[in-house]
């Protein structure tokens, strides 16, 4: 097998492809293989855990892509995520069947609750898994589409562009706490059963899910990479660069713009997709603009503009807030309000940029 | 007496902000957002472990409570204090801003920070005592605040994206443009809340100001610039 060549440079690239392989194939092995007792037994509750921050890390990439490469700092990249969440958590629900507190075939436990009727016309379809999966891309993707096609068009940018973002994942997340809504409201997606007819909780779903989140981040890492090693990943740049400069050398700068902001947002929308049914609950919660934010330090941290480091980002951050947040809650906030003046101040191009660094020193 | 505290306070905070985190962000205004939010979170959880998570009552003085009858309508008496001050912090800004030697040199160098250095002003200087005039304004807006709200950890939060929302809409560097939309986006609000409910009235306002800002991206009163990047 021949590696194409805008792989082939891609040192760090290859390192993490590796590390995803050897997670891909080690973790069910140490999972399923090993016996419970065995010191080296993968606990259920770590495969899930390692799964989250694949998620995370292919959440990190979408934004890495727009930010890093195209210069939008987009504050609402959750929104996507949330979304592309809540597209794959309909279908969960609708999966459950009879088996759910009241027992309707059709209606979801919530809208029983609520005293409705009739199955809300957007829920239609999301029994079938093709139709989910399709939505999981297509309502992330449509909104992202539209939302830049029209910002991008007018021309907003820099603090803007951010601060609108964030405006849309707040009125995401208010529209998604009403029971109105048909979305489940406060308590979101939950309770799920089984996927595809295979009980969701079994110790083999959970180590399929891990290895498709595995294989969704090492898709989506490819998909980035080979972009922005094409021409349009140059023009990509220019626009990070100097905007106007690329525009008055004929570059539809908004149509670029717009065609990469939607392609990030569906790969955040399969990363929240894959989150779901590995959390098993989707709640407006997810919406919060810090998440949002939260996410870009991931990237602010590995070194943005390298793809790799937004993986390295997410998962180190990651780590970090499930250590901290349980052995010492308290510290937490100040660690990770710490890390955004430290990451902006002191080490602009992250982790990533620390070590090329030190290369060049060496 | 709380007033000018909470002005020094916030203001002296402000400064030593500007002079240790932001002073070396300029010029770079995203990173300046992450980080000014990274310090907001470090300011939140210091206040939760110092005080405590919970909210606090603030009394209210015996001249600010009661209702005073204007016409048909019975109008709390605090709410309109609040109203006369928020009015006179306006003015005492706009004066500080127009009539004062400070406020000539912010409006220098923010039109041309070289210029302004190469005329004597020291821009350091100004940077960071704009820094604390703008935070102790919002301090003051927090006594304000007190009156009407639980006063805890999270006050600030509830507030950001709403006073983003007025900033962007009323255009950057423009008072008159932020009372504008201040008071619209707050009026326009409150109209539409009987109508459609609390929730979905703000939605539909932030729906509106995304909307807007595709029409005018600098916001009501932009700032004019370089024609080529309006």
């Amino acid at each position: 097998m021949r590696f194409p060549p805008w792989l082939l440079s891609d040192r760090a690239g290859l390192v993490l492809l590796a590390v995803l392989v050897v997670l891909g194939i080690g973790v069910p092995v140490f999972n399923l293989l090993v016996p419970p007792d065995h010191p080296l037994h993968l606990t259920a509750y770590t495969v899930t855990l390692l799964g989250k921050y694949l998620c995370y890390a292919l959440l990190a990439v979408s934004i890495d892509l727009v930010w890093g490469y195209m210069g939008i700092l987009s504050l609402g990249h959750a929104a996507f995520f949330a979304l592309g969440g809540y597209c794959f958590g309909m279908y969960l629900m609708r999966q459950i069947g009879t088996r759910g507190v009241y027992g309707d075939p059709v209606l979801p436990d919530f809208m029983v609750f609520l005293n409705w009727r009739d199955l809300p016309w957007y829920w239609h379809g999301f029994d079938h898994f093709g139709f989910a999966a399709l939505m999981v891309l297509a309502v992330p993707g449509l909104l992202a589409f539209v939302f830049g096609w029209f910002a991008f068009r007018s021309r907003v940018s820099g603090v803007y562009l951010s601060i609108i973002t964030q405006a849309l994942t707040y009125a995401l997340m208010l529209a998604f706490f009403r029971n109105e809504m048909g979305f489940g409201g406060n308590n979101g997606l939950t309770d799920f059963k089984d996927v595809l007819g295979v009980p969701l909780h079994a110790d083999g779903t959970r180590v399929v899910l891990f290895v498709l989140s595995a294989l969704a981040l090492a898709g989506g890492y490819l998909l980035c990479r080979w972009l922005v090693s094409t021409r349009m990943g140059r023009v990509l740049v220019a626009i990070r660069d100097s905007e106007d400069r690329a525009r008055f050398l004929g570059y539809r700068v908004e149509r670029v713009k717009a065609l990469v902001f939607t392609l990030s947002a569906m790969l955040a929308g399969v990363a929240g997709a894959l989150y779901v049914p590995q959390v098993g609950i989707i709640n407006p919660g997810e919406f919060a603009p810090l998440n949002s934010i939260e996410a870009v330090i991931w990237v602010a941290v590995g070194g943005r503009g390298t793809l790799v480091g937004a993986v390295i980002g997410a998962v180190l951050v990651n780590y970090a807030k499930t250590w901290l947040t349980g052995a010492l809650p308290e510290v937490w906030l100040f660690a990770l309000g710490g890390l955004f003046v430290a990451v902006t101040v002191l080490l602009p191009y992250g982790l990533i940029g620390l070590l090329r660094r030190r290369e060049k020193a060496a | 007496m709380a007033v000018p505290l909470a002005f020094l306070v916030a203001a002296l905070v402000g400064i030593a902000i500007e002079r240790s985190v932001i002073r070396f962000l300029y010029g770079r205004p995203l990173e300046t957002l992450l980080a000014t939010f990274g310090i907001s979170l470090i300011l939140q959880q210091l206040v939760r472990s110092i005080f405590s998570p919970l909210n606090r009552s603030v009394a209210t003085p015996d001249w600010m409570s009661g209702t005073i009858l204007l016409g048909p309508l019975e109008v709390t008496l605090n709410r309109l204090v609040i109203i006369g001050f928020c009015i006179a912090v306006f003015a005492l800004l706009w004066l500080a801003l127009q009539r004062t030697r400070l406020g000539l040199e912010v409006r220098a160098v923010a039109q041309n920070r070289a210029m302004a250095k190469a005329m004597g002003v020291r821009s350091a200087r100004v940077d960071a005592l704009t820094f604390g005039l703008g935070s102790g304004i919002a301090g003051v807006a927090g006594v304000a605040l007190s009156q009407l709200t639980n006063v805890g950890p999270n006050l600030g939060q509830n507030y950001i994206v709403d006073s983003f929302m007025v900033v962007v809409f009323g255009g950057v560097g423009n008072l008159w443009g932020t009372m504008v939309a201040g008071l619209s986006l707050g009026v326009a609000n409150k109209l539409l809340e009987p109508w459609s409910g609390a929730v979905l009235a703000k939605i539909l306002v932030l729906v509106f100001l995304i909307l807007f800002i595709q029409k005018r991206p600098r916001g009501l009163f932009p700032q004019r610039g370089r024609a080529a990047e309006v």
